[in-house]
């Protein structure tokens, strides 16, 4: 046992300073995490006259009370469908997580369709991409509450169009590989959403308000000519009845999640995965609270990582790997909720030998088969001579190399700056983790806006070989701030976050708790062994 | 003459079976239990060395049938028979009869039974021995006129009693003239259908009297005491349902008059063992011989408290023929002891006997509890639906009555109605904690209505059901940590469910909150405790303890002021019903109508039948639009929860 001492101040200015600017990015994070459920719910009225439940009420009624739910895509979509940051809706007409049903922990997405009718939106997509991923990778069951006015025609792209074909081919993937699909068809689902029933293994529609059409009344007058009423064309009863799209028709939302519930527990999903181990273990000897204390706002000023980890770990208990070598990467092994866990950090940028450390680390972590987490907190691997002749890219490359190819369970936290090849060398989302989380603090870019500006600069002066005039300088000056700006907006993490570049934002003393949930997540899934079959089970 | 008992048949169920077995034991005596077919497994047959199935449920092929006990008795090898009370406690024949088979009865004799047990001749007796009775008419000419006439002498009110009779039955208050011939026809029926004989007599209504009832002693040697007076002037029904000893309307000198007139009652017949003298006591102190109990009493235990002596050991000891353990001037009444009848009936419906299965019953340690059902057992509708006899010991009347009040409280019955928050309503009202209660005062304040709920009902259901869910959730997953329970990565996540209590619908929304408790519509609640049937909530700051437990149907409550019920499920058993046309029981229940017939076309909600229970008129809505295609229940009937009422067809076949 190494339980580790922390130096940390509580009553430090620094500390104070650091805990106030931290607390206004999470009140702002709670503040966007509150828009979505407030707008929907201004429709309740709507909602009440077609006697319906809002779309929160039926999450509240599939998911086992009181059992743990993670968010995925909290805050996608933000400022992708306006520019105007007191405007933008984070969520994309999608609820999506993962909570239990019936003690079995599922892939839940909702379509919130008190925001555009639940019209399709890119982020919207993005979530259920992502939902749809997780299953697969997890293991997961994967459950779709569906109310979609289909996609929005007026902001229409090919290219969403195309791609958007994925989502349905991830179904027949879901159905394929053991997972079952589950959806409730609380409303409308038109055109291709008419597939997200169609390639669901169990369909539960609602009489009444659930409906299901390749061709809606408007489309069908428009293609063929032909007049029907939507009921006939697609209505519940009918698909229950006649069409066969619908297994269970349920008299209203309430009765139809109470269904889907009893369809969950009837799939006896924990008779397939051997049970955890049970585990003792102790909370962190430090409060996690004060995670919002040390870490600062800005990402230039240092501190160390294993106040962070002292703070997420079992009993604040971390064994320090090589902790005199490659001093400012480092690797700790530790236990969170008693399960055992490998963390990666920075105490700064990555030098030859910290690549090498945690080129190794990571192999070490892959033979024992321990989850990796990376905490992203990095401005890069170290340049300059002595470093480049050092070998910084081959030793840069292994890490990169390991990072990419170890089997185990990957994590990754931006906890504050990522920035160059350290986004990558700390396993960022293009190298698929399995799961990817940022604090609201967090930074990230090819560089800084700063550094950017400068290097612009720099080149900029070089070409023009001789000193620059009163103009090109003011030019020059104009660029180095729009640059800053074009770098520095973009590298927020509410704004990757709402690109759909990560799996969400926390509360960063929330950590613990997050993580805790994805390594019991992420283990679930390797204990479980579901029934594969090959082409998906079909419809009849 | 000595005649060892060694082997003790009680010719007896439930509590009274129990409690005998426990002094029987004590002494040494084998004990042998007698069951009926739906007794095979109660606890008086499991606490017996050994039992002895002597018929069917009904107490006319089992416990009334005198031959079979006398047999069972006899094969397994008693010495003595001890009746209990009801059943055959009081038939003379079956004490002749046992003692002709060569084995002691535990009681008086024959005679003694046989001329209390009939109250004109009874009174009559008391006459000639100077005890004085309400004035009334007891004689043979059962005419009309003579009964009109007769009863014009007494004046009005008066009562119409059997003269066979007891427990309320073939009993008439009548005020007027002009009714009386109406009373004597349906006392009558009565009469002759419980017992019969329609022989009536006609008694003067003492009016505010006080239900008072001298315990006596007799053995073979002719020796008397009296062990004080109970008060039991409680009543629902003509049926005592709160008894206390001593009675705070007795001061020593009316006792001493009371038990001076009681032992004369006792020695006018030759009686020996335990019996019990009832008189009614007017406002001035005057007294009236009501009738004598040939029998140990239901309310015993009030007596045994306040005198520290064991009356069933007493009764065997004179049955053996020993002499009385004690003289009068051994005998005190020290402090005071006051029992409440804990019954499966429901109060707002005139205290209709309720049957069905405890689901749990917990019982508060501080008190003495007489009890023959424990969790699981069922009551019987063939029996009555006594479930428990709470006895309370205070050093004085108002201590009593406040652990009494105490450990109703922690009184837990669930799964049928009962008569808890009625006791606890009467024992907490003025009148009886002035010890001003007279045996008409649950009569004359009008049909109990439960309060009604106050909302905090909704909070407890939701917050335990939450808490079994979660918990259930929980042991169902493959292992996460506890302290991930509640926790949500982004704000709160609301659960929400669907409750009927007491004929109100409402669905609550609860907000889970990461420190364990839950929050419901502004009210914070934290779960201090929470088992799988007892839970300590904290709401807004007020702690309450509750005991529960759940069926797939309900979550039946049991707080410290209300015992109600949370009809749960709500939208899976509608969907599911639906979709069958099945329309089942919601919960064990009496079906009081059913107001469709077969063939009839419903529509969707309209009422088919109701079901009584739990306190409530339960409408039965049609779950579906179709034709009633055939009726399974029947009107009058009991039904058990899921058991199938009728089933509706398909709108499109019939059409």
């Amino acid at each position: 046992m190494t339980r580790f001492a922390s130096k940390l101040k509580t009553g430090s200015a620094s500390f104070k300073k650091n805990r106030a600017d931290m607390l206004a990015l999470i009140d702002k994070l709670n503040e966007l995490n509150a828009r979505a459920p407030a707008l929907s719910a201004s429709k309740a009225e709507r909602f009440q006259k077609r006697g319906q439940l809002m779309p929160r009420e039926r999450l509240a009624r599939i998911l086992d009370p009181g059992m743990p739910f993670l968010a995925i895509g909290n805050v996608a979509g933000y400022l992708l469908d306006t520019d105007d940051e007191s405007k933008s809706i984070p969520g994309g007409t999608i609820i999506s997580g993962i909570g239990f049903i019936g003690g079995a922990r599922c892939a839940v997405v909702v379509d919130d369709s008190g925001i555009q009718a639940g019209a399709m939106t890119e982020a919207g997509g993005y979530r259920l991409r992502r939902a749809q991923e997780v299953a697969l990778q997890q293991k997961l069951p994967f459950i779709h509450l569906v109310e979609s006015a289909g996609a929005n025609l007026l902001g229409y792209t090919v290219g969403g169009f195309v791609v958007g074909g994925g989502l349905f081919a991830n179904l027949a993937r879901l159905s394929a590989a053991g997972l079952p699909v589950i959806s409730i068809l609380h409303g409308s689902s038109t055109a291709g959403g008419a597939y997200m029933p169609g390639l669901s293994d169990y369909v539960i529609a609602v009489k009444g308000n659930g409906k299901a059409f390749l061709a809606g009344p408007p489309l069908l007058k428009a293609a063929t000519g032909e007049i029907a009423r939507d009921d006939e064309l697609g209505g519940a009863e009918m698909h229950a009845s006649v069409s066969g799209l619908a297994d269970y028709l349920a008299d209203n939302d309430a009765e139809a999640c109470a269904i889907l519930r009893e369809v969950v527990a009837r799939l006896g999903w924990n008779d397939h995965a051997a049970p955890a181990r049970e585990r003792e273990f102790a909370p962190p000897a430090y409060d996690p609270d004060e995670i919002a204390g040390i870490t600062p706002v800005d990402y230039r000023t240092p501190y160390d990582f294993r106040e962070i980890a002292a703070r997420v770990a079992d009993g604040s208990d971390l064994l320090d790997f090589k902790p005199r070598y490659g001093v400012s990467t480092i690797c700790l092994q530790a236990e969170v909720f008693g399960r055992a866990v490998s963390f990666i950090g920075n105490n700064g940028p990555i030098d030859p030998d910290g690549a090498t450390k945690a080129a190794q680390f990571l192999q070490l972590q892959d033979q024992a088969g321990t989850p990796v987490v990376f905490m992203q907190n990095t401005t890069g691997y170290l340049v300059g001579k002595q470093y480049e002749r050092g070998g910084m890219i081959k030793h840069g490359s292994k890490m990169i190399q390991a990072v990419t190819n170890i089997r185990v369970p990957r994590l990754t936290f931006m906890i504050g700056a990522s920035y160059g090849a350290g986004n990558y060398g700390m396993c960022g989302r293009g190298y698929d983790p399995d799961f990817c989380y940022a604090w609201p603090n967090a930074s990230v870019g090819v560089m800084g806006g700063e550094q950017a500006a400068t290097v612009m600069e720099i080149v900029a002066r070089a070409q023009a070989k001789d000193a620059l005039d009163e103009e090109a300088q003011k030019r020059l000056d104009m660029q180095g701030k729009m640059l800053t700006h074009l770098f520095d907006r973009q590298s927020s993490a509410f704004y990757v976050s709402g690109h759909l570049l990560d799996d969400g934002v926390i509360d960063p003393r929330d950590t613990r708790n997050v993580l805790g949930f994805l390594l019991e997540t992420v283990d679930e899934g390797k204990r479980r062994a579901p029934c594969p079959n090959a082409f998906g089970v079909s419809r009849m | 003459m000595a005649k060892k008992i060694n082997s003790l048949l009680v010719a007896n169920r439930g509590e009274i079976a129990v409690r005998i077995f426990e002094t029987a034991k004590r002494l040494g005596i084998k004990t042998i239990a007698v069951y009926s077919d739906i007794d095979a497994g109660a606890m008086h047959v499991e606490m017996a060395d050994r039992a002895v199935a002597i018929g069917g449920a009904a107490a006319s092929e089992s416990y009334l049938v005198a031959e079979r006990i006398i047999e069972a008795a006899k094969s397994a090898g008693a010495d003595a028979i001890h009746p209990g009370y009801g059943f055959l406690s009081e038939n003379a024949s079956f004490a002749r009869a046992v003692r002709d088979a060569g084995l002691i009865f535990v009681g008086p004799s024959a005679e003694a039974i046989e001329i209390m047990g009939d109250k004109a001749r009874a009174k009559r007796a008391m006459i000639a021995a100077g005890v004085p009775v309400i004035p009334g008419y007891q004689d043979d000419d059962q005419t009309d006129e003579a009964l009109c006439r007769e009863a014009g002498k007494i004046g009005f009110p008066l009562i119409v009693k059997a003269a066979a009779g007891g427990g309320g039955k073939g009993m008439r208050l009548v005020d007027d003239a002009v009714k009386l011939n109406d009373a004597l026809a349906a006392a009558r029926a009565e009469a002759q259908a419980a017992f019969g004989s329609s022989v009536l007599l006609l008694e003067k209504a003492i009016s505010d009297a006080r239900h008072v009832e001298i315990q006596i002693f007799g053995d073979e040697a002719g020796n008397y005491v009296h062990l004080g007076e109970r008060d039991c002037s409680a009543q629902r029904r003509s049926q005592k349902i709160i008894e206390e000893a001593p009675s705070p309307g007795v001061n020593e000198k009316l006792r001493s008059a009371m038990g001076a007139a009681a032992i004369n009652a006792a020695r006018a017949v030759d009686y020996a063992g335990a019996g019990t003298v009832e008189f009614l006591l007017g406002p001035e102190d005057e007294f009236y011989f009501l009738e004598m109990n040939t029998r140990i009493q239901v309310e015993h235990p009030v007596t045994e408290c306040v005198t520290g002596f064991d009356l069933v050991e007493w009764q065997l000891r004179v049955a053996e023929g020993v002499n009385l353990p004690a003289a009068q001037s051994d005998i005190e009444l020290n402090c005071h002891a006051i029992e409440a009848r804990l019954y499966a009936e429901d109060p707002a419906a005139g205290f209709l006997p309720a049957s069905g299965d405890i689901l749990l019953f917990e019982t508060d340690e501080s008190v003495r509890v007489d009890s023959g059902v424990r969790t699981g057992d069922a009551v019987s509708p063939y029996y009555d639906p006594m479930i428990a006899k709470i006895t309370a010991y205070g050093a004085d009347r108002e201590d009593a009555r406040n652990k009494l009040v105490s450990a109703l409280r922690k009184t837990v019955v669930l799964g049928l109605a009962t008569n808890r928050d009625f006791l606890l309503e009467l024992l907490t009202s003025d009148a009886f904690a002035a010890g001003r209660m007279t045996t008409r005062y649950v009569e004359a304040r009008g049909v109990y209505e439960p309060s009604s709920i106050s909302g905090d009902e909704f909070l407890l259901a939701s917050t335990i059901l939450f808490v079994l869910e979660r918990d259930d959730a929980f042991q169902r997953s493959t292992g996460i940590a506890v302290d991930l329970l509640n926790w949500s990565s982004g704000a709160p996540l609301a659960s929400a469910f669907d409750f009927e209590i007491e004929n109100e619908r409402r669905t609550v929304s609860l907000t889970p909150l990461h420190d364990g408790g839950v929050m419901i519509d502004g009210h914070e609640i934290e779960v201090a405790f929470c088992s799988d049937e007892e839970a300590l909530l904290v709401i807004d700051g007020e702690a309450q303890s509750v005991f529960f437990t759940r069926t797939e149907s309900a979550l039946y409550i049991a707080s410290e002021t209300r015992i109600f019920t949370a009809m749960t499920s709500l939208a899976k058993a509608s969907a599911a019903e639906a979709a069958s046309g099945l329309v089942t029981a919601p919960m064990h229940g009496v079906v009081s109508e059913i107001c469709v017939a077969e063939g009839d076309k419903v529509a969707e909600g309209d009422r088919l039948c109701i079901l009584e229970a739990m306190k409530m008129r339960h409408e039965i809505a049609a779950p579906k639009a179709g034709p009633v295609a055939s009726i399974h229940a029947e009107t009058g009937a009991q039904i058990a929860s899921g058991d199938i009422i009728l089933e509706i067809g398909d709108l499109e076949k019939s059409a």
